[in-house]
């Protein structure tokens, strides 16, 4: 006799009790701390804050922790907290020409002013498997130098001064929070990096890597790539005047791309632009590449029908947390919509069938 | 057992005046799909936020909170939900129909009639249902606010002379108040005929940020053509536990040998059915302790 | 009687570059005007500006509604010039696939502007959309293929039964031969003619081709570099032109 399923409840518990066990794996492996984590899986635990919009690194590291590695799953935990927290006030806008930079590379020139500085960068590493590494992380000390104090300019600055770049307009507008206000179309560029600076890294890349190949090339130099600490300040209202409240480290990246211009107006280059919470250098420069290929309108140039300066497809696609939990959600039970189905072919067969047959009555 | 880490029913009061907004707007312009700033909820989207943040900004801790899903309150995603709710709101949850104040449901509308005091809060994947005619939203928002809607017409055209009958056998398009054209979410087109109902219908879906509404007796028209209209179909058997034959139904395969058996989808009517001594081809008097 | 169409001293220009400027005309119900000229005269800009799809920097075009009587149509709100185009006017593209649905078959291409003004009834608007594939030349069992199966000359029929199937006053044409080889050009220009007087339209076609505007049009106006040079009755125009461009313009094509 047939008894419909019961016990989903009990189902689900146990499921999670043995999710746990697995993420513990063998416990006569010493178990990971989260300090070990933001230490030492410290790219992991930044694309975990720039992607859940957070800058916590203790946070990103448990989140990390408690997803077994699984890097987006960690960035909703991230995001889900977030909403959870209240809002006290906004910052200024951060300072990155005061930046205390650990790395800073310009591809527009040989040399510029503050230096080109590699800093902790895997770019010249021949990428061959330490096995030491299995055996002994252990590193000796970097060599080290006294810092710069003086701020370091930005090489986009440059090209400005002789009008060889465009200024970009500044505004005093409040930027609109993509996290408070439903999105809507079209969007300004504020809204739009918003939107791209928690956006998946593997499809900003992807976009932006088609630009490359010719899907709306915008011939992008990498003016100027930033990446360190720069002070958070608040202004307070009792106080009368902004405190640091503390700082952060963000990668930024400026290209400077084809120039436009016409019979009018002098040729200018036109810039992309991308920052990114922590150090995210692959997603910042994808990103400037993405702003830029977007800016078609606002610049004069042809919609060539490629996805990376479609607007509405790159803005609602870009967010892996919306894009898992829908992409997954087609494994929930959907048996009343397949039976509607079921039922609906059955008759349409049936339907054919039956004129088959009068037709070959007919003949 | 409330958890105290979060306020009551997990939204802090600001967002469910937010969305307590949108709902109204909604039931002010019925089947107008209304933009809100949905939250980053701790389930997936996809999963039903849009729904939860709906019955988040309507329940109060009085209420009566059932959850179901394919009809049935036992289905895994129902069970979260509802623990969900449990832990946040520390509200009463029932299984049976009557008893509950609002229910949140993915892809069915009760058997039984609703009634005025009760509040139906279905989980929407995708709101528009010009959607798949029409991919962008700049587009879809002016063919509503213009009310183009021949090509939706276009489209069971199609069907018609490609099939022979109008191939949608879910999320059928509805007409709502002879104005705007509505989604009414992946319900079976069975169910679409109990949408004029005295129940307030609320819709919400999380990650494309909209949320509708039907107010009480709202004419729906499910849109069809004179010559082919509108069918509430199902299969055609009775159900085997309670031999309902007007209960939208599951199929159940049973063995390698082509054996199946039909069973209501949902679960709580076919469990009231037996309990009031209905009972179908494969039912027994006494299954209900046997499964209980 | 009032005309259908006042065009009054339409301008558009793009940056520096004038589309077309100083236009104004008339047309009464029941007449054809043909625009021709070179490319780049300011036909097509001319054509958008009138049919809703460019907005003039300046100039009125004021239709005559059955409802309102006579409406700018330039300053009328986007949902009234849209149901606009979806009722008493049509625009039939140079290119058919502009003006088609190319995934939908011929009968919903056809039954789209029925659907679109309230019909409900499958029957009805099946036999409708057979009823003008006949009067289009398509024979009845192609109702349910799409028109990437057709050829040009049929996607461009069909194009024009699915512009006519709702009786609009007004047809907008943008080089309706155009593309197309000589022989399916004289078969299309029989056909449109046979529409013309059968249905009474009325209709502004834009054409380089003079061997059209002499077969479709009562009135002619010849337009270069944005300008209106000349405009007469289409004979007149045609055997007796005035202006330097119009002589030159007739004296470099065939008669027909």
């Amino acid at each position: 006799m047939y008894v419909a399923v019961k016990g989903g409840e009990r189902a689900i518990d146990n499921a999670h009790a043995w999710l746990a066990e697995e993420r513990r794996g063998d416990t006569s492996v010493a178990e990971l701390s989260t300090d070990q984590i933001r230490e030492q899986l410290s790219l992991a635990v930044n694309r975990v804050m720039a992607e859940g919009s957070l800058y916590d690194p203790d946070l990103a590291a448990l989140a990390i922790k408690q997803s077994r590695g699984d890097l987006i799953e960690a960035i909703f935990l991230i995001r889900a907290y977030r909403t959870t927290l209240p809002r006290f006030g906004a910052s200024l806008p951060v300072e990155t020409a005061d930046m205390a930079c650990d790395r800073r590379i310009s591809a527009t020139f040989k040399d510029v002013p503050g230096g080109q500085v590699l800093g902790p960068t895997f770019d010249y590493t021949h990428r061959l498997l330490d096995f030491k590494l299995a055996a002994d992380g252990e590193v000796a000390p970097a060599a080290t130098s006294e810092p710069r104090t003086e701020p370091t300019p930005h090489v986009t600055g440059f090209l400005g001064q002789d009008g060889l770049i465009q200024d970009e307009t500044p505004s005093d507008e409040t930027p609109r929070d993509i996290t408070r206000e439903p999105m809507s179309y079209p969007a300004d560029r504020a809204t739009r990096l918003q939107n791209l600076t928690r956006g998946d890294e593997g499809f900003i890349l992807s976009l932006a890597y088609s630009t490359q190949r010719g899907y709306a090339r915008n011939h992008a130099f990498v003016g100027e790539l930033r990446i360190g600490k720069v002070a958070v300040e608040m202004e307070i209202p009792e106080l009368g005047f902004a405190i640091e409240i503390g700082e952060m480290e963000l990668t930024e990246c400026e290209t400077v791309n084809q120039f436009a211009g016409s019979k009018t107006e002098p040729p200018q280059f036109t810039r992309g632009y991308g920052l990114v919470m922590g150090q995210t250098e692959r997603k910042a420069i994808a990103m400037a590449l993405v702003d830029r290929a977007l800016r078609w309108k606002e610049l004069g140039e042809d919609f060539l029908g490629a996805a990376a300066q479609d607007e509405e497809f790159v803005l609602s696609h870009s967010d892996n947390i919306q894009a898992t939990g829908f992409l997954e959600h087609i494994k929930l039970p959907h048996y009343v919509d397949f039976q509607a189905e079921l039922e609906l072919v059955r008759k349409l067969r049936a339907e054919a069938e039956q004129n088959v047959a009068t037709k070959e009555a007919a003949e | 057992m409330s958890d105290q880490n979060y306020n009551f029913a997990y939204l802090d009061e600001q967002t469910k005046r937010m969305i307590r907004r949108a709902i109204l707007k909604g039931l002010a312009i019925p089947g107008y799909q209304v933009p809100f700033a949905s939250r980053e909820m701790p389930m997936p989207y996809g999963w039903g936020t849009g729904g939860v943040q709906v019955s988040a900004a309507t329940l109060t801790p009085d209420d009566t909170f059932k959850v179901i899903d394919q009809g049935a309150d036992d289905t895994t995603n129902a069970v979260s939900i509802r623990k969900f709710f449990e832990r946040t709101a520390n509200v009463a949850t029932t299984e049976e129909t009557a008893k509950a104040d609002v229910i949140q449901t993915r892809h069915r509308i009760p058997e039984a009639e609703l009634r005025e005091d009760q509040i139906l809060v279905y989980q929407v994947p995708i709101p528009e249902p010009l959607r798949f005619l029409e991919p962008r939203e700049t587009e879809t928002r002016k063919m509503h606010a213009l009310e183009e809607y021949g090509l939706m017409h276009v489209k069971l055209y199609e069907d018609i002379s490609q099939h022979g009958a109008i191939a949608t056998s879910y999320a059928y398009p509805v007409k709502v108040e002879g104005r705007y054209v509505m989604d009414p979410s992946p319900i079976p087109k069975f169910d679409n005929p109990k949408m004029d109902m005295p129940a307030i219908q609320l819709f919400g879906a999380g990650r494309e940020q909209r949320i509708y509404a039907v107010p009480p007796y709202t004419k729906i028209v499910s849109l069809d053509f004179e010559d082919y209209p509108f069918e509430a179909t199902k299969a055609e058997h009775a159900c085997d536990l309670c031999g309902s034959t007007h209960s939208y139904l599951d199929e159940v395969i049973l063995d390698d040998q082509g054996n199946r058996m039909f069973v209501c989808s949902d679960t709580d009517y076919c469990r009231s059915r037996r309990a009031a001594g209905h009972v179908g081809r494969l039912g027994t008097e006494n299954e209900l302790e046997a499964s209980a | 009687m009032t005309p259908l169409l006042e065009v009054r001293d339409i301008r558009k220009t793009y940056g520096s570059f004038v589309g077309c400027t100083d236009v104004s005309f008339d047309l009464y119900p029941g007449e054809v005007m043909g625009i021709v000229g070179e490319s780049g005269s300011g036909k097509s800009t001319l054509l958008n500006c009138l049919a809703g799809h460019l907005e003039p920097d300046q100039g009125q075009v004021v239709f005559d509604t059955l409802a309102d009587g006579p409406v700018d149509t330039v300053t009328m709100s986007e949902p009234e010039r849209r149901m606009l185009s979806r009722t008493d006017w049509a625009f039939v593209h140079q290119h058919a696939r502009d003006g088609l649905r190319m995934s939908v078959s011929a009968g919903g291409n056809i039954g789209e502007r029925l659907m679109a003004v309230g019909d409900r009834h499958y029957g009805n608007i099946r036999d409708r959309a057979i009823d003008w594939l006949g009067r289009v030349e398509i024979k009845e069992d192609r109702v349910d293929d799409r028109p990437t199966a057709f050829s040009g000359g049929m996607q461009q029929r069909l194009q024009i039964a699915r512009n006519l199937v709702t009786g609009p006053r007004l047809v907008f044409m943008d080089e309706p031969t155009g593309g197309l080889d000589v022989s399916v050009q004289a078969r299309l220009l029989d056909l449109l003619r046979g529409l013309v007087r059968e249905m009474g339209l009325s209709a502004i076609i834009v054409t380089h081709d003079l061997a059209v505007v002499r077969l479709l049009a009562d009135r002619l106006m010849v337009m270069k570099d944005g300008h209106v040079v000349e405009t007469g009755l289409t004979d007149q125009v045609l055997d007796d032109p005035q202006h330097a461009y119009t002589q030159l313009l007739v004296s470099s094509v065939l008669q027909v």
